[in-house]
């Protein structure tokens, strides 16, 4: 059975996409994105260390680009300006890659989405010739916007990114998934295992994710956790759950032959 | 010279420098980065002829962990 998760005319076999971000080395975090299954990884673009890095190995060293989908991120932008500025440089960075993840932030605490600067920032990108993933709050109105621009995928989040929180308002993620007519992936917010496996039952395409994995005592496993878990959720979902009864009197046992 | 990379004042003993040479004076060669000057990215193919001038403000940034 072919199930595959298509995202701007590519097909990909993991619906688990991670964060190459706060592992304690390159090793390590191959090694979680190994258990993870993850085919497509994000990363951030920084000014490179200047002086310090004769020899250095990089994160591409461990990552190499032709075993990986790179998605390069905008973390760390407030305005538009920012995030199409330096998606411009990830897109030469990567020898003409298209595929991104646009988030603009809103605020330094909470890092919830400025969704007009997102919006703003999604129209010049798509304009501009690039595959936008796009980081967004759960707001059905604004997902609709952003898949009306041209958006390849909108991503809200299930609760603040790191917060490891869950998923605090499935009802808004299935009217934007009921609605979306691209793939909707929760991104930010998954805490452990039963999380992502939920996102994935209530429709989800799929599920993006770093601290959670990250910031487990074992990354690794935890890695390993959630490959079977957006497994599992994707095929209850495909499976269609039974429905919900306060009780139902329809025992699975036979309720004839009984001894007496 | 003077240009400022990554926002840092930095002084080059030399009247002509391409980016090319930059990225020879700065040990970076061979390392996949992407360079703005002044707002513009210099494609890579640019790099070597695309000639430097005093005051040109730089960004040369790489791929790092990222979620």
């Amino acid at each position: 059975m072919s199930d595959s998760l298509n995202i701007a005319g590519k097909s990909y076999q993991s619906r688990l996409l991670v964060g190459t971000g706060k592992y304690q080395d390159f090793k390590q975090t191959r090694a979680a994105i190994d258990a993870s299954g993850a085919e497509i990884v994000t990363v951030a673009i920084r000014r490179t260390n200047i002086g310090q890095t004769a020899g250095e190995p990089s994160l591409l060293d461990f990552l190499p680009p032709d075993q990986f989908t790179y998605l390069p991120n905008t973390a760390g932008c407030y305005s538009a300006d920012d995030a199409v500025r330096t998606l411009r440089l990830a897109r030469e960075l990567l020898d003409g890659h298209t595929l991104v993840k646009l988030e603009v932030l809103g605020d330094p605490n909470t890092l919830y989405p400025n969704m007009i600067e997102t919006i703003a920032a999604a129209k010049v990108l798509v304009k501009d010739g690039f595959d936008v993933m796009v980081y967004c709050s759960d707001d059905p109105i604004m997902a609709k916007q952003l898949e009306d621009i041209g958006c390849c995928a909108v991503m809200p989040l299930a609760s603040l990114i790191g917060s490891g929180m869950g998923i605090l308002n499935p009802w808004n993620l299935q009217i934007i998934i009921a609605n979306a007519n691209i793939p909707v992936l929760v991104d930010a917010g998954v805490g452990t295992a039963s999380d992502a496996a939920i996102a994935m039952e209530l429709g989800c395409q799929g599920v993006l994710m770093n601290t959670a994995i990250a910031a487990a005592r074992d990354p690794i496993q935890m890695a390993g956790a959630m490959k079977k878990a957006v497994e599992a959720g994707r095929e209850a979902y495909l499976a269609g759950r039974m429905a919900k009864k306060l009780y139902s009197a329809s025992p699975s046992s036979p309720t004839t032959g009984l001894i007496s | 010279m003077q240009l400022t990379i990554n926002g840092k004042a930095r002084d080059f003993a030399v009247t002509q420098l391409t980016v090319a040479e930059l990225v020879l004076q700065l040990s970076l060669e061979g390392k996949r980065l992407a360079i703005e000057r002044n707002g513009e990215i210099v494609p890579r193919s640019q790099f070597a002829n695309t000639l430097l001038a005093a005051g040109d403000q730089l960004e040369i940034v790489g791929a790092v962990g990222g979620g």
